[in-house]
C-alpha cells in the first residue's frame, strides 16, 4: 500500500509547464484508473456525493471532457481513421487543457479533484498499440503527482461480463480494433484489454497505485475506497524540501517527485 | 521539407520545386503545418476563444502533425511519393521554446516524426522578413504574432519581438539539424536554382522517377 506520508504536496513527475504557479495547491488529488468497463464510473458516482457530505469541494473531471478538446476527440473517435499516435497526442492535448484550466485552479482552491483516468490511461493505451514506454513517460512528465491512484482491478473475463450484462454490446475502440487486436469484437476486446492490464500492472508500482479488486460486488469495492480516501485527508501534507536535481533526473527511467517547494527556476 | 521564419518565401520556394519535382515525374505529395481536417475544429475553437496554453497550443500542433504523419506523409512515403512539407518539427522546435515550453519535452514529443531526407532552411534577416509580412498582408493574428506572451500591446511589435526570437532558435538548430541553408534575401530564381542543385545532388540523377529510395527504416528524428 503506498505511503501517503512519504507524498510531498502536489507537483509535476519530470516537466514543469511554463506559465504554471504550482504553490499553494492545497486540494487533494485523486485518481480512479482501471481498464474499460471495470466499474470506474459507478466509484466516482458515489465517492462524489459521500465526499461532499464529509464537507469538502468535489470536482470530478475525465478524459475528452475538456472544453478545448472534447468535442474533436469525440468526432475523430466516429471515423475512423484515427492513427495511434494521433489519439495519444490528441488525449495529451484534452488532458493538458484540463489539467491547466480546471484541475490546478480547482486545487489551488482547496477542492478535492476526483478524476476518471488520467495520463496512466493515455500512457497505457499507447503502450499496448506498441509505442514506445520512455517516450510516453517524458511526454506525459507534465503530470502532477496525485495524493492517491485508485487501480481498480480485473481480469479480462471479468471485463467481458461487465460488457455483455451491462452494456450488450462490444464497443469499436474499447475493443482496440483500430488496431486489428482480433477477428472479431469478441476476440479483439480480450487481446486489447488483457494487453492494457498487464501495461496497468507495470505502471502500478512505479507510479505508486493502490490496487483495488475490483471483481468484488461494486459495494465492497465502495467500502474500500471509502477507508483508503479517508486516509488521504487523516494524514496532513508536510513539505519536504527536495532541491531539484534538473540533470540527475533526466537520467532516470523511473518517474522522480518534486514538491512544489522546489519550484520552476 | 522547408523551414524559416514567416516572411522568409519558403511557401514560394516549396511550391516551385514540387512543381519541377512533378514535371520530372516523380509522384509529389504536399503537407503544410496545421492542415489536419481532424483537428480543425479544435485549433479554431482554441484560437477564437484565446484559450491555449504554450503547452495545450504545442500539444494540438503535434496532433496536427502525427495525423497528417500518419494518415498521409507515411503511406505516401512507403509508396514511393516524394513529400514536400512547408514547416515540419522544427517549426514547433523553434515556436514552442520561445513560447516557454522545455525544449527537450517538445524534442522528446516529436520523436515520431520521421527525419527528413533534406531539410531546407530559409536564411532571412529579421527586418527583410517583417517588410514582407507587414507591407503585403491583412491584419497580424492573435496567436501568430505571439500575443498571448504578453511581449507588447502593440501587436506589430509583438509581432516584430516574437520573430526575433523564433529567428534566433531556427539560427541555433541548423548545425544540429543538418539544415541546408538557402539565402532567402537573394531572387526568387536564384533561390530556386539553388534547391534544384542540392536536391540533384542529393538525390542523384539516375533515380527511376516515382522512387525516391527512402529508407523508412532510418532512424527517427532524435530517436
Amino acid at each position: 500500500m503506498p505511503d501517503y506520508k512519504a507524498r510531498p504536496p502536489l507537483s509535476y513527475y519530470r516537466t514543469a509547464l511554463p506559465g504554471v504557479d504550482y504553490s499553494e495547491l492545497q486540494g487533494k488529488l485523486i485518481v480512479v484508473e482501471g481498464p474499460d468497463a471495470v466499474g470506474r464510473s459507478t466509484q466516482i458516482r458515489g465517492l462524489k456525493p459521500w465526499l461532499e457530505e464529509l464537507g469538502h469541494a468535489v470536482l470530478d473531471t475525465g478524459m475528452a471532457r475538456s472544453a478545448l478538446a472534447g468535442k474533436g476527440i469525440k468526432e475523430a473517435k466516429q471515423g475512423n481513421t484515427l492513427g495511434p499516435v494521433t489519439m495519444t497526442m490528441y488525449y495529451l492535448t484534452d488532458f493538458a487543457d484540463r489539467l491547466e484550466n480546471e484541475i490546478i485552479p480547482a486545487l489551488r482552491a482547496g477542492v478535492v479533484v476526483l478524476t476518471d483516468r488520467y495520463i496512466y490511461s493515455v500512457m497505457a493505451r499507447a503502450i499496448a498499440r506498441g509505442e514506445n514506454r520512455a517516450w510516453m513517460e517524458r511526454t506525459a512528465g507534465f503530470a502532477l503527482v496525485p495524493h492517491a491512484t485508485f487501480y481498480l482491478r480485473a481480469e479480462v473475463q471479468h471485463l467481458v461480463s461487465r460488457v455483455v450484462v451491462g452494456r450488450g454490446a462490444f464497443d469499436y475502440w474499447e475493443s482496440g480494433l483500430d488496431n486489428g487486436f482480433g477477428r472479431n469484437m469478441h476476440d479483439s476486446f480480450v487481446r486489447y484489454q488483457s494487453r492494457l492490464i498487464r501495461v496497468f500492472d507495470s505502471l502500478a508500482d512505479p507510479y505508486g497505485f493502490e490496487v483495488i479488486d475490483a471483481t468484488r460486488p461494486p459495494v465492497e469495492v465502495f467500502e474500500s475506497l471509502k477507508t483508503s480516501v479517508s486516509r488521504i485527508f487523516e494524514t496532513p501534507d508536510k513539505p519536504r524540501i527536495v532541491p531539484p536535481r534538473k540533470s540527475a533526473q533526466r537520467s532516470h527511467p523511473v518517474p522522480t517527485l518534486r514538491t512544489a517547494s522546489s519550484r520552476r527556476e | 521539407m522547408v523551414e524559416g521564419i514567416d516572411g522568409s518565401g519558403k511557401s514560394t520556394q516549396i511550391a516551385l520545386l514540387s512543381q519541377w519535382l512533378r514535371l520530372r515525374g516523380y509522384a509529389v505529395a504536399f503537407s503544410e503545418w496545421n492542415s489536419s481536417p481532424l483537428v480543425k475544429e479544435t485549433t479554431r475553437r482554441g484560437k477564437k476563444k484565446e484559450m491555449f496554453t504554450p503547452t495545450s497550443f504545442s500539444l494540438i500542433h503535434a496532433t496536427d502533425f502525427a495525423d497528417r504523419m500518419e494518415r498521409y506523409i507515411l503511406p505516401l512515403l512507403k509508396a514511393g511519393a516524394v513529400v514536400c512539407a512547408d514547416r515540419y518539427a522544427y517549426t514547433a522546435f523553434a515556436r514552442d521554446v520561445v513560447r516557454g515550453v522545455d525544449r527537450a519535452w517538445v524534442r522528446n514529443l516529436y520523436r515520431f516524426a520521421l527525419k527528413p531526407d533534406l531539410a531546407f532552411y530559409f536564411k532571412v534577416p529579421l527586418e527583410t522578413a517583417l517588410g514582407r509580412i507587414l507591407g503585403g498582408r491583412n491584419a497580424l493574428k492573435y496567436y501568430e504574432a505571439g500575443m498571448d506572451l504578453g511581449l507588447s500591446r502593440n501587436i506589430e511589435e509583438s509581432f516584430r519581438i516574437f520573430q526575433g526570437r523564433i529567428l534566433a532558435e531556427y539560427e541555433a538548430m541548423i548545425e544540429e539539424m543538418g539544415f541546408h541553408v538557402i539565402d532567402a534575401t537573394k531572387s526568387i530564381e536564384s533561390q530556386q536554382k539553388e534547391m534544384r542543385r542540392i536536391v540533384l545532388r542529393e538525390f542523384g540523377t539516375v533515380r527511376a522517377p516515382g522512387v525516391l529510395g527512402v529508407d523508412l527504416n532510418a532512424a527517427r528524428l532524435h530517436a
